[in-house]
């Protein structure tokens, strides 16, 4: 009998990599998609892992490895998919030698995230097929399943998970790991080399024959599924949703779309044609809804009735579905008295003691992404300005491009450690080159904090906790060229505040370390 | 079966879910659960659903529909309080701990939240960990304590539960586990 465990959706995508006889796997963290590799580190040591700078390294490192012959597995949250984009649109032309598959994890309802983003949007703009499963089973078959599928289409294989498909836990059927040996590389420049002329001829053959034979199988291998029970009416749905529809309408025909990219056509035409109403339930994005309207299919429900923003949830979509709401008769607290419990910085850390210098000096703050990011709340509410991984640098130089030289003796930029070295360190270039005179403030707390305590480039120590060579912060800062580089230790606040002071006021770019293990660091 | 554990970040809330999923699946049921990650590391509220049975579909519970809340902490029943069933039952830690805006003097910890709970809701019954956490030698077992006293509600027996908490706890505190288990069906 096959053996049953309860997985938790990341740990799923992890024993799919190690059955399907993964060779390779790299990632930045990021909620929700970081357990993935975590997993791979503490379970599955026949995988080589490792923690890159970020998305778009750890892609292009995982591509190289595939075209030397490993099958290989590349894990990232939704906006760094973002990060990752230039390699993804053009491996997804020279394609594979070793099996690349991308787990992609979206964030519905920004439960961790700056946006909702909606990343099948992705698949298709870069024509990698997608697969959608939805639960932790699927995502583990999907995610085995798409190494052998990477190297049969010879193209990456991106699997799209969510919130509640990472972070869920379920019964998964574990298998045994295959034994898949790591090809040999050979060199093929017009495959993987992509000159213009290359270029061009990738693009055909992905249109005229990668494509087609993608379409094809989507329509014919099970991964796309009706469902026919009551055929008054029928609707198309897929992740998360799909079990969403299960429990609210078990009784009505279900199109289950396992792969949204290609989209089977035939399947979804049929299957329109023998109910007869057609609704679309789907989290985010009108994503299948437009290429089922595209298709001239009437559609009798689709985002005019289910949201388009948040998380979908079961009483969502019986309301939406069934018209009926739920009547909980249960008396209700006055919810004006109940003091919300908004995640906030720890006791002690030593970010809170930064920004508390912060306001007292009232500068603006172009923040980053991390735990300092929750300097936006009360007691704090010092930071201005946000958007993505490493804009705060840039965002800086900008306000000064804008108002002068002044302003920047009136602001600050802060950022962490590993997001500084994710995607900070051209940003001080940038200021150095195109000279701004801000102060960048790293928050060095030795750690990766927000997604869980990673390793990264500035911690000395590698995913498996190995010794490695540590970058050295301020000799990095020096090479870009900023000769105002200080480190100090937050704790000591007068000392910090003088710094900060010296520091903005002073006419030239520069740095200020501020070192101090995150508390909950050992 | 539906079953939902409401705390702080901290009190072990994710691993009680996974003792209960191991103890359903052991029992041949079929288990799904959803969690809340990430930004509630950092000391927000943390819930964990655990649903069980023939066959489960959604892992989110509904409203008005959950058998049994398990709060760790005195507030975070109310943010929980409309997913119950009309037949369901509560259980729920008197342990106060302040949130944020607490603790930065925005708000105020409501006071009266015990004699509301016994007055408008029979089917909640407050619970005080405190002794058996100080006889069980750790405050970090509240959620071992809170799993024994839902366990005389559940179908399964106590050394359904005992083998499923040496599966899931780590060997060094698996002793102190059990101790807090026992102390917790006192309850």
């Amino acid at each position: 009998m096959m053996q049953k465990k309860v997985l938790l959706g990341n740990e799923a995508v992890a024993r799919g990599a190690y059955e399907a006889g993964c060779h390779f796997a790299a990632a930045y963290p990021g909620t929700p998609s970081t357990e993935i590799l975590e997993a791979i580190a503490r379970d599955y040591t026949e995988i080589k892992s490792q923690w890159s700078p970020n998305e778009k390294v750890a892609l292009e490192v995982a591509a190289g490895a595939s075209i030397a012959g490993a099958r290989c597995l590349v894990t990232m949250k939704h906006v760094g998919l973002n990060v990752a984009a230039d390699p993804l649109f053009t491996f997804s032309y020279t394609g594979v030698n070793g099996g690349l598959v991308i787990i992609n994890a979206d964030d519905p309802g920004a439960w961790s995230s700056q946006n909702e983003q909606d990343n099948r949007h992705i698949a298709r703009a870069a024509k990698i097929p997608l697969l959608d499963p939805s639960d932790p089973a699927e995502a583990k078959e999907f995610t085995r399943l798409a190494f052998e599928l990477s190297e049969r289409f010879d193209v990456p294989f991106m699997v799209r998970t969510t919130t509640r498909i990472a972070h869920s836990q379920g019964l998964v059927e574990l298998g045994d790991r295959e034994d898949v040996a790591v090809k040999e590389f050979e060199r093929n420049p017009q495959k993987n080399v992509m000159i213009p002329a290359h270029a061009r001829v990738r693009h055909k053959y992905k249109e005229e024959v990668q494509l087609p034979a993608l379409l094809e199988y989507s329509e014919t291998s099970g991964l796309n599924r009706a469902e026919i029970r009551n055929k008054k009416r029928g609707i198309i749905t897929s992740a998360v949703a799909y079990q969403y529809v299960m429990e609210v309408c078990p009784d009505d025909s279900v199109l289950k779309i396992g792969m949204p990219w290609p989209l089977p056509e035939k399947m979804v035409r049929d299957f329109a044609s023998q109910v007869e109403e057609l609704y679309i339930v789907e989290e985010l994005d009108p994503f299948i809804e437009d290429a089922v309207r595209a298709m001239g299919i009437t559609v009798k429900g689709g985002k005019g009735l289910i949201p388009i923003t948040g998380e979908l949830n079961p009483d969502i979509v019986d309301e939406a579905l069934n018209g009926k709401k739920p009547s909980p008769d249960m008396p209700v607290y006055d919810a004006s008295k109940i003091p919300p419990r908004p995640p906030s910085l720890c006791k002690g850390c030593p970010h809170a003691i930064v920004f508390n210098i912060i306001n007292k000096l009232d500068l603006h703050v172009n923040g980053d992404i991390g735990c300092y990011t929750l300097g936006v709340l009360p007691p704090y509410n010092a930071m201005h300005t946000q958007g993505c991984m490493g804009a705060s640098i840039g965002m800086h130089l900008g306000m000064e491009k804008a108002h002068g030289r002044e302003i920047a003796r009136k602001s600050v930029a802060v950022i962490g450690d590993s997001t500084f070295i994710h995607s900070g360190i051209t940003a001080l270039i940038d200021l150095v080159y195109n000279g701004g005179t801000g102060t960048v403030l790293i928050l060095d707390n030795r750690i990766t904090a927000m997604t869980g305590h990673q390793e990264n480039p500035a911690t000395g120590k590698t995913l498996s906790g190995e010794d490695t060579i540590e970058l050295d912060l301020e000799l990095m800062c020096k090479a870009c060229g900023v000769k105002r580089v200080v480190t100090v230790d937050p704790k000591n606040a007068d000392e910090f505040e003088n710094i900060l002071r010296e520091e903005t006021a002073a006419e030239e770019p520069s740095v200020i370390i501020a070192r101090r293990k995150c508390i909950l660091v050992k | 079966m539906n079953i939902i554990f409401a705390g702080v970040g901290g009190q072990g809330v994710i691993l009680a879910g996974k003792v209960l999923m191991e103890v359903a699946r052991n029992a041949g049921y079929d288990v799904k659960e959803s969690e809340v990650h990430g930004m509630a590391q950092r000391g927000g509220s943390v819930d964990c659903q655990v649903r069980y049975g023939e066959k489960v579909h959604s892992p989110l519970i509904r409203k008005g529909s959950a058998d049994f809340i398990l709060s760790f902490e005195l507030i975070e029943i109310l943010r929980k309080i409309d997913l119950l069933a009309p037949g369901g039952k509560a259980l729920v830690n008197r342990l106060r701990i302040n949130p944020a805006p607490v603790e930065s003097g925005l708000m105020e910890y409501p006071d009266d939240i015990e004699p509301w709970i016994v007055a408008n809701l029979p089917s909640v019954r407050l619970i005080d960990t405190e002794e058996a956490l100080r006889e069980a030698g750790s405050k970090k077992a509240v959620n071992i304590v809170m799993l024994g006293a839902l366990s005389k509600e559940l179908e399964f027996s106590p050394e359904d539960w005992i083998h499923a908490i040496e599966a899931m706890v780590k060997p060094k505190f698996v002793e102190m586990n059990i101790k807090a288990f026992n102390l917790g069906r006192e309850l």
